[in-house]
């Protein structure tokens, strides 16, 4: 009954958080005195064999099929579904990421049985035992509310929450091992068709980067310095309903109730106050940093990073130092 | 750093807590009268730390019929444009309704008698101001051009800012009070220091100026602020193109559909909704989220759709183009909210140096902040009187939840509503019962509400009588006029003063005042001579420091040591406060040996009956006796005006007062409550030969008076006004030293030489009839005196002359008003006009003292 | 064309989500209730669809009674029907419903509505809800319909007869060419949502809800108690004063991998 991990990896290039599940795989085998094994779907996945050894996976599954030469959340699916059935581990683990998670649900749907996803902690009440109770601790919205939770299943299907467990080396015996699968034709269907490049020019609403200045620019032309640091990180600006009622920018660029919402990893929010209209719609960023003068100004206080002092002299100083290591690399 | 960080102090010499409107523009207030060592508190980031500020539609209409509010509107709308945050756009309000129509008459009054440029609009004048309306559901417009949209956040901001470059302030945002501590003193409570998650600071004085939270503040205190947070709903709607193209923050002026009770206000490119027509939804302080569980800040709540969805389609019926808009920013936004709809200003009366600064609209914020900090440097304002929002105004039964969410719930749609100045509440009704009641009701009384109270205004069973008097008892032609008022009032009068008739008066509050420093005390807060025989009686104003009225009652000497105060049910709540203000202080300030004085409410143990009128003698001398069975002398000389004697009534003690308010001879008779059945039956079956009549507070308040010239605290006297000024001064004042003594002494100087500023007179009307060809009658809400050019008079401390009393000289045949006119003016037989409903009548002056118009000698109280 | 959109009614909590004494669900006293953001993207799209395309579209949600208002939103914005699965319809507190119980729940409505007015040629899920985050149900919903379907899709486009997904990930964007009938879970950042206009809130007033009583098999997956994380402390992190801040600033843009 060993613990078995579904490796993610792009066309071979292993993703990072494998290793996450690696670890957590390990902790749950220790609880219930079993081994590791890991999966990897794809030839071009073997090279990775030895990597999973160093991490733990006594027993490295691998499969082969034409389907599985590049991401197919159907395929992946049905592969990991028909390895469950025939190696009927106690629990499979992967990492709670997108591809992760996916994989993980199309496999849990085709075999009928729970999934709990984004896990913290894993505990298992006797060790070895079919009797044995799983308890879990899982993240939702995002992580800022934990659940604690049952899982009653023949096979435990989790995920575990990217960036909770550790990644480290432990080795294990690395046997490798093929395993057929059966895939159909039709799983091709929902298999990458084709990449292509990002689109350029990203929206307000889209960019991963927004730099946003409010009544404290002053004028029109005090947007050049943020267009200039917007430029360098291929960011867009954004303004507070003050700089369009002032005529200063368009109405598109207007982020609040009124104008758009957006979602950025990062929203660097320059002289401005925080208006509650200006808030609502900055307040999915992921993360703000808020350049201002006034260290009590509620985009400030709400800010998980922040900058006081001038925008004028600090948003120059910041384009000027990514100028500068960009040099140095 | 910067300009408003600060480091906490352990002590200063006020601490103001919140840091929206109202405490922003205090501290500058208070900076400007030389306040030093302040510490602004709140527990939100600045400028906008959460609270009701933060998400004001930020608009001013200025029209008010209440004039303390039309003051203290225009007042807060000059400080803003005097601060340049003020963006005029102008305001319309639209009737849909006919009798919409008929307030907008009344608002051109009260919009004259303040001096606010207004006018009645068409509905196509409308549509030319706003031209996206649609004028084909409005019946008229009142359109105010000075209607503007201020900005709050920037006022308050430039306040604070200028308290703190003079030095004399701190600030603490981001600081949450989490307790405030009292001391005991002899006279009770006193505030002691404030208690934050950043350390505690020892304060002189502590105001409350938290809006939503305060009643949760001012309990840690054990004092209680009345009011409760209530929800006012508001969307943002937009883009819209006509307003995108205006490319301003406000370009067409504020609609106000009032009989929809909404508003439309542009807000740049979109159009903000806000209604108060919704289903009253009430909140506890304790329960507003906190800054960390709310979406937005703790007072804009999540929109509840299905209370505004109604709304919504009467203003697409309004502005069509509002269907298309996107609903942008939608809240149940929390203000505040009193039993009464008046702020809650000045010091707690459970903690001494502890004000609250609480229930303040943005509209009227600069000003009430001036209004305070006058109130904490003086000891009163000197902007004007501020019994409306006096904080001690309340009884105890009036700061409840149960009555506060009871008016609140009964007048919250009503802020848009037409409210008459007689309008009677429908809610908490038959608090306080006088054991004259189920008599009462039983001969028909209409109860009007006298701050709990239930007073009968007059009497169906007397409707009879109107056939006896049928010239003086006819009907009012105009609903308005004739609304919460019968004819039945001028029956009552006629045979009041015909014969004899009852008066129930038992919402009077009695207070004893005892011990050795008694007269010495009262004397220190009363204008007149308290110093009187044992069984004789005063009466006097009391003044504020400035000179100006703070109250007006009678004070009966009982005993050496023993005084009682007899005021009326609307001052008494102020009044108790006011004695025990300065009693308090008077005890701290005496020597040991002095002796002291103690203070006691009787109110609530005693009821009191009235008997006036030609036979009242000899209808009393039947059942009065001594503490024996003989009769006692009743007669002028055997007790004479202005005496207190204990007797027995149908053998219950009782202490009769010989005294009138009507004009008419007779006494306030005074007994335990549970004798009181007993008087009540004693007397009308003594009078029953004279035709007596139980008589309503329509006559003793209104007809009665206002023919002998008789002021009332809150209408005539107010402490805008001195003695002088009022005709209430003596030939000479006392030698001890009292409150307001060195200002009235000017003031009566000033007048010696000068003559006063004003003078209250008493006006008849000369015509009654309307364009309509019907009579009209004045409610005394502020209808302006005017010149016969029609021009609005002012006095020389630029006082408007308005009427401050209306009512049926019933006696003298006259409709009568009362008014203070400047000396040009104030000359008998002196031609002027007084507008009402925006039609202007005719009035003379007939009475430029306080000289009666009926029975001028008072022969009849005296005989 | 008919498509169809599942939503989820969750609260719209402020910086702070408490709960209630129980454990058992976010205390909502003072919290307003929304669409599940990925779902409101998908309600959107799924409106533009059949504005491109022509069509009908459906908004479905599983949740309390409610949850009405969820549906409401839908058709404010122009969603032509909706479909209520009330769970609280048994008289039961409704709570949460685990994934494998609310998917049986919506295969079975879906087949019946399909049953009796034709199949949907595309149904939209959000990538995942906002509240529980189980990122299983659309999933699992598809493959009882026997249906293709990808996850965290930021573009749709119809034609021949099929559907173009794009995906980004790590290294650009994947793009998945799927036959109809599809179904797609749709990402945030795929459109902006219109809000709805005073008249669309009217007009959904009228839309006729169809509700259908949810049966569904429970599964092996069980809440005990929600708990509260650790609060983040409320202090935000200075990373210093002028200029001088620029090298800080600089290493957090590279932590956050936005120096690329």
């Amino acid at each position: 009954m060993t613990i078995l991990v579904v490796v993610e990896h792009d066309r071979g290039s292993l993703a990072a958080a494998t290793l996450e599940a690696m670890a957590a795989a390990r902790r749950v085998a220790a609880d219930l005195a079993t081994d590791v094994s890991a999966l990897t779907l794809g030839a071009a996945a073997d090279a990775v064999a030895s990597v999973l050894a160093e991490h733990g996976a006594d027993t490295v599954h691998q499969v082969h099929h034409d389907l599985l030469a590049d991401y197919g959340p159907e395929a992946w699916g049905e592969a990991v579904a028909q390895a469950v059935r025939a190696l009927q581990p106690a629990a499979v683990v992967a990492c709670g990421t997108d591809r992760g998670n996916e994989v993980m649900a199309q496999a849990a749907a085709r075999l009928g049985a729970a999934l709990v996803v984004n896990c913290n902690t894993i505990e298992v009440s006797a060790a070895g035992d079919a009797t044995a109770q799983w308890t879990i601790t899982r993240s939702r919205w995002g992580g800022s509310l934990l659940e604690r939770c049952t899982l009653v299943a023949p096979v435990k299907l989790l995920t575990v929450t990217h960036h909770v467990f550790e990644a480290s080396t432990s080795p294990g015996a690395g046997s490798v091992l093929p395993l057929p699968v059966e895939l159909e034709a039709w799983l091709a269907r929902t298999v990458v068709a084709e990449r292509v490049e990002r689109a350029a020019g990203v929206t307000l609403s889209t960019a991963p980067l927004v730099v946003g200045g409010g009544r404290g620019v002053g004028s029109a032309e005090g947007f050049a310095s943020l267009e200039e640091l917007a430029g360098v990180l291929g960011g867009v600006v954004g303004c507070s309903r003050a700089v369009t009622n002032n005529g200063w920018r368009n109405h598109t660029d207007q982020v609040g109730q009124t104008g758009t919402r957006i979602a950025p990893d990062l929203y660097m929010a320059c002289g401005i106050s925080g208006a509650i209209q200006h808030w609502v719609g900055a307040m999915a960023s992921k993360q703000i940093l808020a350049i201002n003068t006034d260290p009590e100004a509620n985009m400030v206080t709400k800010a998980d990073y922040a900058v006081i002092g001038d925008l004028h002299a600090v948003v120059p100083a910041i384009t000027n130092e990514i100028r500068r290591r960009r040099a140095q690399a | 750093m910067t300009k408003t960080e600060s480091t906490k102090p352990d002590r200063a010499r006020v601490v103001v807590i919140g840091a929206g409107i109202v405490g922003n523009c205090l501290v500058g207030h208070l900076a400007r009268l030389g306040w030093t060592d302040m510490v602004l508190i709140d527990k939100g980031p600045l400028p906008n730390p959460g609270g009701s500020t933060g998400h004001a539609s930020n608009f001013i209409f200025p029209t008010d019929h209440n004039k303390e509010m039309a003051y203290l509107t225009v007042e807060s709308q000059d400080q803003y444009v005097a601060r340049g945050f003020n963006n005029t756009c102008g305001g319309i309000e639209v009737a849909r309704e006919p009798q919409r129509l008929e307030e907008f008459k009344r608002r051109m009054t009260s919009a004259k008698a303040w001096g606010i440029d207004a006018r009645l609009v068409t509905p196509a004048e409308i549509k030319e101001l706003v031209p996206f309306i649609n004028d084909k559901i409005l019946l008229g417009g009142y359109y105010t051009p000075s209607v503007s949209v201020v900005d709050s956040l920037a006022t308050g901001t430039q306040m604070r800012e200028e308290a703190i470059a003079g030095g004399a302030l701190r600030v603490l945002a981001n600081t949450e009070v989490l307790d405030l501590e009292t001391v005991e003193t002899a006279g009770g409570p006193q505030i002691k220091a404030v208690v934050t998650d950043k350390g505690r600071i020892e304060a002189e004085h502590v105001v409350i100026a938290c809006g939503v939270w305060s009643p949760r503040i001012a309990a840690m205190a054990g004092a209680n602020i009345p009011l409760t947070p209530a929800v006012h709903q508001m969307a943002d709607v937009g883009p819209i193109d006509i307003l995108q193209q205006s490319n301003a923050e406000v370009a067409y002026p504020i609609v106000r559909d009032m009989d929809t009770f909404c508003y439309e206000r542009q807000s740049a490119g979109s159009m903000e909704v806000g209604s108060y027509a919704h289903r009253p939804i009430l909140m506890r302080a304790d329960d507003i989220p906190s800054i960390k569980e709310s979406a937005l800040t703790p007072t804009e709540l999540p929109l509840t759709y299905d209370d505004f969805d109604p709304q919504m389609e009467q203003a697409i019926d309004l502005m069509e183009m509002l269907g298309d808009a996107e609903i942008r920013y939608a809240i149940n936004g929390l203000l505040s909210l009193t039993p009464d709809a008046n702020p809650v200003l000045g010091e707690t009366p459970e903690v001494r140096n502890l004000w609250s600064a609480a229930a303040v609209w943005i509209k009227e914020g600069p000003g009430i902040a001036q209004l305070v900090a006058e109130w904490m440097t003086y000891g009163y304002p000197h902007m004007c009187d501020p019994h409306g929002s006096d904080i001690s105004r309340f009884y105890p039964h009036e700061k409840t939840e149960w009555h506060i969410n009871a008016r609140c719930n009964e007048h919250f749609n009503k802020t848009y509503g037409i409210v008459h100045p007689r309008e009677q509440w429908a809610s908490q009704r038959g608090i306080r019962r006088s054991p004259f009641y189920a008599r009462e009701e039983a001969l028909g009384a209409v109860f009007f509400d006298a701050r709990g109270w239930e007073r009968p205004q007059w009497y169906e069973s007397n409707a009879e009588l109107m056939k006896k008097y049928p010239d003086s008892c006819k009907p009012r032609t105009h609903e308005w006029d004739a609304r919460w008022w019968s004819p039945i009032t001028n029956a009552e009068h006629l045979q009041m003063r015909a014969s004899v008739g009852m008066v129930d008066l038992t919402a009077f509050n009695e207070f004893d005042f005892e011990g050795d420093g008694a007269c010495a005390f009262l004397n220190y807060v009363c204008v007149n001579n308290v110093d009187v025989a044992v069984g004789r009686s005063v009466y006097t104003p009391l003044l504020a420091p400035n000179g100006g009225f703070r109250g007006d009652l009678t004070i009966q000497r009982l005993g050496q040591n023993h005084f009682r105060v007899i005021t009326g049910a609307f001052d008494g709540g102020r009044d108790n406060y006011w004695f025990r203000k300065y009693m308090n202080e008077f005890n701290e300030q005496r020597a040991a040996d002095e002796g002291d004085v103690t203070f006691t409410d009787r109110s609530q143990g005693i009821c009191t009956l009235g008997v006036w009128g030609p036979n009242a003698a000899a209808a009393m001398s039947k059942i009065v006796t001594d503490h024996t069975t003989a009769s006692y002398d009743l007669s002028q000389d055997g007790f004479p005006y202005g005496a207190v004697r204990d007797v027995l009534i149908a053998g219950v003690p009782c202490t009769m007062f010989r005294i009138s308010y009507v004009g008419e001879n007779g006494w306030e008779i005074y007994t335990r409550m549970e004798h009181g059945l007993t008087l009540w039956d004693s007397v009308a079956a003594a009078g029953k030969e004279f035709e007596i009549i139980p008589v309503g507070i329509g006559v003793y308040a209104v007809t009665g008076r206002i023919e002998k010239g008789y002021r009332l605290m809150a209408a005539e006297l107010e402490s805008e006004y001195n003695p002088v000024e009022a005709g209430l001064a003596r030939p000479k004042v006392k030698s001890v030293d009292f409150v307001g003594k060195a200002a009235y002494l000017a003031a009566r100087a000033d007048a010696d030489k000068n003559g006063p500023a004003a003078t209250m007179c008493t006006l008849s009307m000369d015509s009654q009839r309307c364009a309509d060809g019907y009579d009209r009658f004045p409610t005394g809400g502020n209808e302006p005196i005017l010149t016969l050019s029609g021009e609005r008079i002012l006095d020389a401390k630029g006082r408007v002359s308005r009427v401050t009393t209306a009512g049926a000289g019933v006696s003298v045949g006259k409709f009568l008003l009362l008014a203070y006119l400047p000396p040009q003016h104030a000359v008998e037989g002196t031609k002027l006009q007084v507008m009402y409903m925006n039609e202007l009548y005719p009035v003379t002056v007939e009475r430029a003292d306080a000289t009666p118009l009926f029975d001028p000698t008072d022969a009849r109280m005296k005989s | 064309m008919r498509v169809l959109v599942c939503v989820k009614r969750v609260p719209a909590p402020g910086a702070k989500i408490n709960i209630t004494a129980d454990g058992q669900a976010v205390d909502t006293a003072y919290l307003a209730f929304t669409t599940s953001p990925h779902e409101e993207c998908a309600v959107e799209e799924a409106v533009r669809l059949i504005e491109a395309h022509g069509g009908e579209s459906t908004a479905l949600t599983l949740g309390p009674g409610d949850a009405e208002e969820q549906l409401r939103y839908a058709a404010s914005i122009g969603v032509d029907k909706c479909v209520l699965l009330p769970i609280d319809s048994d008289g039961s507190t409704g709570g949460d419903w685990d994934p494998q119980r609310t998917s049986d729940a919506i295969t079975t409505a879906i087949q019946g509505i399909e049953a009796a007015d034709g199949a949907f040629d595309l149904i939209l899920f959000g990538n995942e809800s906002a509240d529980s985050g189980n990122f299983q149900v659309g999933i699992r919903v598809a493959h009882g319909l026997s249906r293709p379907m990808v996850n965290g899709i930021k573009g749709i486009e119809l034609g021949n007869g099929g559907v173009r997904a794009r995906r980004e990930s790590e290294t650009g964007v994947e793009v998945y060419v799927l036959p109809l009938p599809a179904v797609l879970g749709v990402k945030e950042g795929i459109n902006l949502p219109r809000y709805p206009t005073l008249k669309g809130r009217l007009a959904s007033k009228k839309v006729a809800l169809h509700v259908v009583c949810p049966s569904g098999v429970v599964g092996g997956q069980q809440m005990i108690t929600l708990v509260q994380t650790a609060e983040k402390a409320s202090t935000t992190v200075v990373l210093g004063h002028g200029p001088d801040a620029a090298p800080a600033v600089v290493d957090l843009l590279e932590e956050l991998g936005l120096l690329k």
